[in-house]
This record gives C-alpha cells, structure tokens and sequence, in this order.
C-alpha cells in the first residue's frame, strides 16, 4: 500500500447491463484486489444465500440501492475506490441499456478510460456499440474491450477473435479513440481479471487489473492553453492582510507563472499575474488540476464568471454555440426553448435556435430533419447566449469545452453540452 | 484597443515553453477537487454551514476550508449536532480547533430537542438518539435559514452512499429520493433549488479512509485522542466493545472488561464500537487502516447494521 501520496490516480468508467456480468467484474477486481473487507463479503454471503443464488454473488456489492438488489439490477452510477501500490482508481459503475445512456454519459464524463463488456456467446451487440460511440462523444481516449464468459465458449480462441475482429471493425469510425486493449476473460471465476488464466494458453496478453494499472493515459489536462475560470475572490477585509484580493479557482489548462500575461474575459481586461497563492505558500508555477488563487498586477474588478486566459492563446468569444447535447429529462429539448446554462463558473441563458442532427447511439448514423431531442437521444444542436462566454471546443478542452443546462422550471440537470468544434467558425475575431 | 485574430494562436509554441511538471499526487488531486467544491458553494449559495463533529473526516474538512479560504475568514458558520452522547474527549477537542481556527460554532443539541417535546427519547435500554439527531440537524437548518450544509460523508462508507451526488438536493423534510437524483457531470455542479430545499454537499465524496488518514498524516492535523490506543472500561454487545459510562450501562450477564482499544470513527458513545488495538501513532494507525480487513462502519457502528438498507432508510429520512 502507497502512504506517501505519491501514487497516480486512474479514472475509468464501465458500461454494461448485469446480464454481460460487469457488477460480477467489479465485485471480482475488488475481491481479487483484497478490497473488499470480511464484513461486506459475509452481508453478500447471506443474501446469495437469500436469493437463492447458487454461488457468492459478487454483483451483489455494486447495487446499493434496496430497489436495484430487489429488481436485480443497476439503475444509477455508483462510485468505486480502490488501490493498488502503483494506482488509486475510481470507478464510475454504470448500466448498460438504452434508457440509462444519460448514466453513461454521467459516468464517462470524468473518465480517462472506459471499459466495455462484451459476453462471449453473443459478440458484438447494439449495446456493445452504444458503449463505443459514447466513449468516443465523451473524448475517453482509451477503450478496454473483456471479451466475458469466456468459461461458457470452452475457452474458445476462435470466439475471442471473433468479437475482437467485428469490434475494431465499428470502432474504426470513431473519433476520439485513441487505444483499443481486448482481453479475454471470465469474470465468474475470475481469469485474467487480477490473475493470469490457467484456460486460455493462447492468450499472453495483460491481465485487466495489470492493464489499468500500467496503461500510459494520455493527458487529461489541457497543457497548451492557459484557463483560469474564477470562482471566488478571496477579500480577507483585515488589518493584517489590508489590500489582498486574490481570485481563487482551478487551473483549467496551461502553465502560469508570476508575471504572466493574462486577459479576463469576457470583460477583456488585461493585466499581469502577481503572484500564485495557496494556503501553504505562493507557488512559482500552477498548472491543472491544482487550485490557487492568484493576485494581479492592478486591482480589476475581477469576479465570478470571468475566466483568466493566456492572451497567446485565446477562446472563442461567442454567442453562439454548437455542441453535442446528450439529453437527460423526459420533456424534450425543442427549437425555441430557453435554458439556464452552466458554464465553467458563469451561468447564463440559452435558446434552442436549430438541431443540426440527432446521433443514433447505435450506429453513429445523423438523422436530420429532428425538431426535438427526447430522453437520452444526443444530438448536435445550435445554441443563442443571452450573454457572451468564453469557450473551447470539448476535444481542446474537457472543462472550458462543456455545459449543463438546467430547466428553470424543475431545476434539474436536463442537458450535458460538448463543444464542437464549428463553434469556432461562428466568431473568428472580437474586439479587446 | 487592439483586434485580435484567433486564428494566429500557436498553441505548439506555448506547449513547447512550458515544462510539464512532475504529475500531481492523487492527494493533491483529491484536495483540489475539494476545494473546488468548498467555493462553488460559497460563491452559489447565501448562507451555507459547515458539519463539524470533530470526527476524522471533518477534521480533514476543515483543512480543505483553509486551503480554499485563507486568508480571509470561512464564508459560513461551523455547526455540530450534539446528541448528548458524545465522547468529552471529542468535544473538548471541538471547542479547541474553533478556537484556534477564530471560526463561528453553532451548536445544535439533541438534548434540546427532546425538552422542548421536538422529538422523545427512544425506549429500552441505554437508547441511541441516533435517529433524534436527524430532527435536531433539520430544526438548525431551518432556524437558522441554512440552504446548503457540508458534511464529510465518503462513497466509501456505505453502498447507498456510493450512489449519492456530491450536491444532493433534499426536501424540506430532508428526505433524500434515490430515485430522483440529478446527473453529475464534469465538474459541473447544479446548486438550483426550490424554496424550502437545502442542498447537502460532500466535498471528501471521492475520498477513502485510507486517503483521509494519510492527508491527516501528510497536513499534520490533530485528532482527538479516542483514536489512539488507549485503556477503557467496555462491555460486548451486539458483537461491539462499548464503552462504559454515561451511556453505556451493562446489564446483569454482560461483562465488564479493561481492554486497549481505539476508536475507528467517532460517533455517539451510545453507539460507537471500539476495536482492540495497540496503535498509538498515526503512522501505526495508518498501517492498521492499510491492512483491515472490516469496513470502519461494519466493524464500529451498531446503526448500520440492522438491516442491509439501514443507511438508505435513515438518508431518506433526512440523516446525512
């Protein structure tokens, strides 16, 4: 175990219903990690034998809500945590059929890896697809495909390439993707999940836990342009810290340095960073995911919703947006509609202006002519600001590059908004 | 005023210059993210409070409250429920950090609850005020026109816990609805609410208790004493050491013990179960949390282990 704090952290997400075995994978990787403790094992223990299960049901440890242990299935993401001495991982556990996308979308949108299951006896399913296309619209740049149950094909190689071979061949047309890793597996008895098989001599490829443990993510943050949204300023009002003002926030993208440029947007003020504080003392340098709060060369009036940004290299100023919306309530977005839209740390309005197209999650097909978009359908919409915002596309940057939308009615999250990449053509100069 | 033409940006060039430091530490990680959460409620809600129990975890709150903060004072008061049941070891403890933090403490009180007829003292023998506590949080909240509480709560924990958002809306019954929650995407968090809603937020979700102990470790922040070893008189119930006193009054077949013994969290001393141990430095703590074998709720709380739903039941009710 690594106390020194040093070890990395691996966010990965895995999609899958519970009939493709995913909960009993995890209940698996954690068991077979020693991370489950002796008291949750023995509650599973007795509700296999309650159910009439004929083995220790390791699904049994992901379904925490009485109605999903009741139903038999998984409704909602659910995190979990484990270590291991080269990693820390969180899993966001999501299900797999259509009418959950919008859970998957939720428990891709922090991730860097995901991990779709594939049952042996059935290959490549629409399901299977789904899984692909949405990691590809969510930017997760690395796909861990578990070729499951393998125990119920006799262990066959055949059956193995097979999956693998249909599997590529969709994957090809998607973007985003970066790696695709295939590993065969058993998840009920538990080959080549934290152990090598003793079954499948004709595979020599990684164990997943060996996987996700050494897999080289590519970068998560955004190191070429520098973003600082502001989310508070800190104003001490005392004697003993009498002028100090400091806009506190996260690094979003970039390297900075005392003495940096920087421009507030959308105000447009310009100025020059003073210093880099924290709580332990001021930093020489700051860069994502750390938050600081930094102090500026002349006292603007810089606030919440502003975002600091390199001048070198600049978002789009816009009031217009395009993005892929993954849709998450039950009463349609429509053309004309207006929505609370929550950007980095400002929160403006939005109108629906047109739907360029929906995206069939299953075959990645765009269906134009669509006037709505329903419960969990996504598709590429055009958006009208009430105010302008600063942005960059979800593939420069994950955080600068997405939005929620919030009814104003219900106030519940109805919208997640990638950026596209045409935004930047609606606005190609703004004045300083 | 000078015209800027996006399209001359040179993404390459600033990549090259800047050298791509050393990858942050998962605790750092973990901390910032914390600290992201800490503002974007200061900044989205009017009158916000912090739970502080004096509990591990809410201890490692209050560090992230400085590390978001300082300078400047919190942007919100600090409040604990006090069930009357608490260890006075915890509570001096408590009063001691405010101190030296110069933060505001409102304290709640179970106790106060029950004389003014809020809520009844439970029957049997040596009762939990476990579930009163939850009418007294609620009460505050409402007394003291609160619309967003921290608590220190981790996915960790509990499996109905695994599944909650770190913005968790609640009625103003508290009720939390399993069923009914709002995607969380992102960072992206949605502080929209009704009139008479309150928001619980959980800034440490993402934490293990072994992260916790290693930031303890790693800032050293101060613990109350109960979570070293230490000697105490105990008897066994429910299959948990409890501690003699106040609370705890044996019955005629229980023994009296003198054991060593810790404590894993802190709760009520009505409810709270010691394990036996020697550990009596962080460091042996820490080593002990690395290799255990028993989850801290399953080996030390007696009120989660009625029933397989027990914390999904309370947490609808409004508990944290």
């Amino acid at each position: 175990m690594n106390l020194t704090g040093t070890s990395q952290l691996l966010r990965f997400s895995t999609v899958g219903s519970v009939d493709d075995g995913k909960s009993t994978l995890i209940g698996r990787l954690l068991y077979d990690s020693k991370e489950i403790f002796e008291d949750q094992l023995a509650a599973i223990e007795r509700a296999s034998l309650k159910r009439g299960d004929g083995y220790v049901n390791l699904a049994l440890l992901t379904d925490g809500l009485r109605a999903e242990r009741e139903q038999g299935i998984t409704i909602d993401v659910a995190y979990r945590y484990f270590a291991t001495p080269r990693r820390k991982f969180i899993i966001a556990d999501t299900p797999g059929h259509v009418q959950y996308t919008r859970n998957m979308v939720t428990g891709g949108s922090t991730a860097e890896l995901s991990v779709v299951l594939i049952d042996a006896r059935l290959g490549v399913v629409e399901q299977t697809r789904r899984h692909a296309v949405i990691a590809s619209l969510l930017g997760i740049p690395h796909l861990v495909v578990c070729v499951n149950k393998m125990d119920l094909v006799d262990w066959s190689e055949s059956a193995f390439a097979s999956a693998r071979a249909d599997f590529a061949a969709f994957a090809a047309g998607l973007s985003g993707v970066d790696e695709i890793t295939f590993i065969p597996v058993s998840a009920l008895q538990g080959d080549n999940v934290v152990a090598p098989s003793t079954h499948m001599p004709w595979y020599q490829g990684p164990t997943l836990l060996w996987h996700l443990e050494t897999v080289e993510v590519a970068d998560r943050f955004d190191w070429a342009r520098r973003r600082f949204p502001v989310q508070w300023v800190i104003r001490p009002m005392a004697a003993t810290h009498h002028d100090y003002r400091a806009a506190a926030g996260r690094v979003e993208g970039g390297t900075w340095r005392p003495g940096d440029e920087v421009l507030a947007l959308p105000s447009g003020l310009r100025t020059r960073v003073r210093s880099i504080e924290t709580y332990d003392g001021p930093l020489s340098v700051a860069y994502p995911p750390l938050s600081v709060a930094m102090t500026l060369e002349e006292p603007l009036d810089v606030g919440r919703g502003e975002m600091l940004v390199g001048p070198e290299d600049l978002p789009v100023l816009t009031r217009d947006l395009s993005a892929t919306i993954c849709w998450m309530t039950d009463q349609p977005l429509e053309i004309g509609r207006l929505y609370a839209l929550k950007h980095a740390t400002r929160t403006i309005r939005a109108v629906v202006d047109t739907i360029d197209h929906r995206i069939d999650v299953n075959t990645l097909e765009r269906i134009e002519g669509v006037t709505a978009l329903g419960l969990n359908e996504i598709g590429l919409v055009n958006l009208r600001l009430s105010a302008p915002l600063a942005v960059d596309s979800y593939r420069e940057n994950r955080t600068t590059g997405s939005f929620i939308l919030i009814d104003e009615a219900t106030n519940g999250t109805v919208g997640a908004g990638m950026i596209d990449d045409r935004t930047r053509q609606q606005e190609l100069v703004y004045q300083i | 005023m000078a015209v800027v033409d996006p399209s001359s940006r040179n993404a390459s060039m600033v990549a090259a210059e800047a050298v791509i430091p050393a990858r942050v530490s998962h605790l750092d990680e973990l901390e910032s993210e914390s600290v992201h959460i800490m503002r974007e409620v200061a900044a989205e809600f009017e009158r916000p409070a912090l739970l502080f129990s004096g509990g591990k975890d809410s201890i490692v709150m209050l560090r992230l409250a400085e590390k978001a903060f300082r300078p400047a004072r919190f942007p919100f008061p600090l409040m604990h429920v006090d069930t009357g049941h608490n260890f006075p070891e915890v509570l001096a403890f408590r009063d001691a950090r405010v101190a030296e933090l110069g933060e505001r403490l409102i304290v709640a009180s179970v106790q106060e609850s029950i004389d003014r007829g809020r809520v009844r003292e439970e029957p049997g023998h040596d009762p939990s005020r476990n579930r009163l506590q939850t009418t007294t949080l609620l009460d505050a909240i409402s007394e003291n026109k609160f619309d967003a509480v921290f608590g220190g709560a981790r996915r960790d924990e509990e499996k109905a816990r695994a599944k909650e958002r770190i913005f968790s809306v609640r009625d103003s019954f508290g009720q939390w609805d399993p069923r009914n929650q709002r995607p969380e995407l992102w960072s992206l968090y949605n502080g929209w609410m009704h009139r008479g809603e309150h928001m619980r937020i959980f800034p440490i979700s993402n934490w293990t208790e072994l992260d916790v102990w290693s930031y303890i470790a790693r800032e050293q922040l101060e613990i109350p004493s109960i979570y070293f070893a230490h000697q105490r008189e105990v008897v066994k119930r429910d299959g948990m050491w409890l501690a003699v006193g106040p609370c705890i009054h044996p019955l005629d077949d229980e023994i009296v013990a003198s054991k060593i013994l810790r404590y894993r969290t802190v709760g009520d001393m009505s409810c709270t179960g010691a394990v036996e141990s020697e550990a009596g430095s962080l460091a042996e703590v820490i080593a002990e949390v690395a290799v255990a074998r028993i989850t801290e709720r399953g080996a030390t709380r007696a009120d989660d282990a009625v029933s397989e739903a027990a914390m999904e039941d309370r947490k609808r009710e409004g508990y944290f």
